[in-house]
């Protein structure tokens, strides 16, 4: 790590000193939630504090740059805390604890709003499964449920597609989109029930604030048995701006991928077999009154 | 002073934040209120509820925009989707003025998604007051600077904190949201006299002015806005519409959030002060009236 100039004479020399602050503060805390005692090139961490934050005649560098380290890891693991009601009942308080941090620490934030931060949780849990072990694959299940979630939540819409285009454009030349806020989840443990009863409260997210919390709060979850395996299919979305998850027959869901990945309408049914035709008609109602069907690249 | 050009000359009274738990209250109630003060991250989506919420707020309400991130004081350039994002909302919502912080919290785009304090050197306001302009100019509309509550300070710093933020805005010509009761936090971290800050800032600039609750810890303060608004604060925020005249406020209250009438009462107290500023005026103004004998 560069040492400071005395003196800041230009934005190379704020950027210096940004840098230092924001690797101090992203730094995983103690047990104790302190500040680790040494700095990463092995020099005592309040020697590196004090060469950069001035202390008063109350507090030290190294405790006056603690209240922002203990901020920083408090708002953050609050966030996820928040975010991942599923996982936290699936890996119980400490470890998700540990895998939050452990998160964070390899994830930091990327983004100006908390809004995307659990966003690549999936990614992580399959990267370092001695972290979810023995349940990794139900956590990564319900990983990916939470954020359909968030998606569905506030992600982008599109108009959905008038029903009479079903019927007046030829199905093989017909190519459909897909809400940008439907997610199509192959499961395989029934996270959908899961989660729901792991949820006491509605989905609506907290606000961003500048307030800086004192201390993570997580609120207690309800005691659900973990799901046992089972494939199932869902489709997590919205309507009328309320979230919703829908169970899917498995050629539902396999019409509906191929549908989202630009195949006809005629290409997307036909990669389902032994299904009745009215079955197949009604899904189409069903999907075009939920607004899912949309015109494809907004045309 | 109330309607300046840093408030696009508006009279705004005496606003809460919008908050999530008051919703259904707002919504059903239509309570009066001057006006609401929205986080403009909270809105920065893409649709669902937060927009349709945001929606029907604004057939009702006058709207102010506040951020969080947009980290005018980070040595990272401004995010152009962030920017973006920001300008759709300012569209929809007609916000008459911005605010944000005078802060950093974000380098080579990984976000603490805290405010964090700057370094009180010229450079460092060389460095936001251009991005403040840069960002004015895209958003096309006024923007106004709140001071933070800090708890640490920098060897490197060149001046006060006061004597940054006028560098800061005189440099950037934009505006101030003065928070008084992140002076009164920041006074008592760093041992300075809240008094001395107020009397220092142009004035002429306060285009916003906010209020809030804190909490005290042994051996520092720690702005929670948790609280009602404690009298110390109460008293800097009257020094501070004496200066500069009447100004829009905005109550913050963001954590353990009470009842709405709770909130509202306790933003409408500013009234007290208001009018015995306004009292103080009228006296000056007709002291002034008096032709020497």
């Amino acid at each position: 790590m560069t040492r400071l100039p005395a003196r800041q004479r230009s934005t190379r020399d704020l950027k210096s000193l940004q840098r230092l602050m924001t690797a101090a503060l992203t730094r995983p805390l103690t047990s104790a939630s302190r500040l680790q005692g040494r700095w990463t090139d092995g020099r005592p961490m309040r020697a590196v504090a004090a060469s950069f934050i001035k202390p008063n005649d109350r507090l030290s560098s190294f405790e006056r740059l603690e209240i922002y380290a203990r901020c920083y890891w408090f708002r953050l693991l609050d966030c996820l805390y928040e975010d991942c009601p599923g996982l936290r009942a699936v890996l119980g308080e400490k470890k998700f604890a540990r895998l939050a941090e452990a998160y964070l620490a390899k994830y930091p934030s990327r983004s100006f709003t908390l809004r995307n931060l659990p966003g690549r949780l999936e990614k992580f849990i399959r990267e370092e499964p001695r972290l979810t072990a023995p349940h990794t694959a139900l956590a990564i299940d319900v990983a990916r449920f939470e954020w359909a979630q968030t998606v569905a939540f506030d992600g982008p819409s599109a108009p959905p597609l008038a029903p009479e285009r079903l019927t007046t454009v030829n199905p093989a030349r017909l190519r459909l989109g897909l809400q940008p806020h439907l997610s199509l989840l192959a499961l395989d443990h029934p996270v959908d029930d899961f989660v729901i009863a792991v949820k006491k409260d509605g989905v609506l997210r907290a606000d961003a604030s500048n307030t800086p919390e004192a201390a993570p709060r997580a609120a207690k979850l309800r005691r659900v048995p973990l799901p046992k395996p089972g494939r199932v299919y869902v489709a997590v979305h919205r309507h009328d701006n309320r979230l919703y998850y829908k169970r899917l027959e498995p050629a539902a869901h396999r019409i509906l991928c191929a549908l989202g990945a630009g195949r006809t309408v005629t290409q997307s049914v036909g990669t389902v077999r032994g299904v009745a035709p009215e079955q197949i008609q009604a899904w189409f109602k069903s999907w075009t009154e939920l607004g899912w069907l949309c015109a494809r690249n907004g045309r | 002073m109330p309607a300046n050009r840093f408030n696009a000359f508006t009279d705004y009274g005496i606003g809460i934040g919008l908050r999530v738990p008051h919703y259904r209250h707002i919504l059903e109630k239509k309570p009066v209120v001057d006006w609401f003060e929205i986080i403009s991250e909270n809105f920065m989506v893409d649709g669902g509820r937060p927009l349709e919420v945001l929606d029907r707020i604004l057939e009702q309400y006058r709207v102010v925009q506040h951020g969080v991130s947009m980290y005018f004081g980070s040595a990272d350039p401004l995010d152009r989707t962030h920017l973006k994002k920001l300008k759709t909302l300012v569209r929809r919502t007609k916000t008459p003025w911005l605010s944000d912080h005078l802060c950093w919290g974000s380098v080579d785009g990984t976000y603490t998604h805290d405010l964090l304090p700057m370094p009180y050197t010229f450079a460092a306001a060389r460095r936001t007051a251009e991005k403040i302009r840069q960002v004015r100019d895209y958003v096309e509309v006024p923007i106004c600077v709140e001071n933070v509550s800090s708890y640490a300070e920098y060897h490197v710093s060149e001046m006060t904190e006061w004597e940054f933020l006028t560098e800061v805005v005189e440099r950037a010509d934009c505006g101030i949201l003065l928070d008084v009761n992140n002076i009164y936090v920041s006074s008592k971290n760093h041992d300075f006299n809240p008094y001395d800050y107020v009397n220092g800032v142009p004035h002429h600039r306060v285009g916003q002015i906010h209020v809030a609750g804190h909490t005290k810890f042994e051996k520092y303060i720690l702005d929670t806005h948790d609280h009602p608004v404690l009298d110390p604060v109460w008293k800097l925020y009257a020094h501070a519409i004496r200066l500069c005249g009447v100004t829009a406020t905005l109550l913050e209250w963001d954590d353990k959030i009470p009842s709405f009438d709770e909130v509202h009462d306790e933003a409408l107290k500013a009234n007290q002060f208001i009018d015995g500023a306004r009292a103080a005026g009228k006296s000056a103004a007709s002291r002034a009236a008096v032709p020497a004998a």
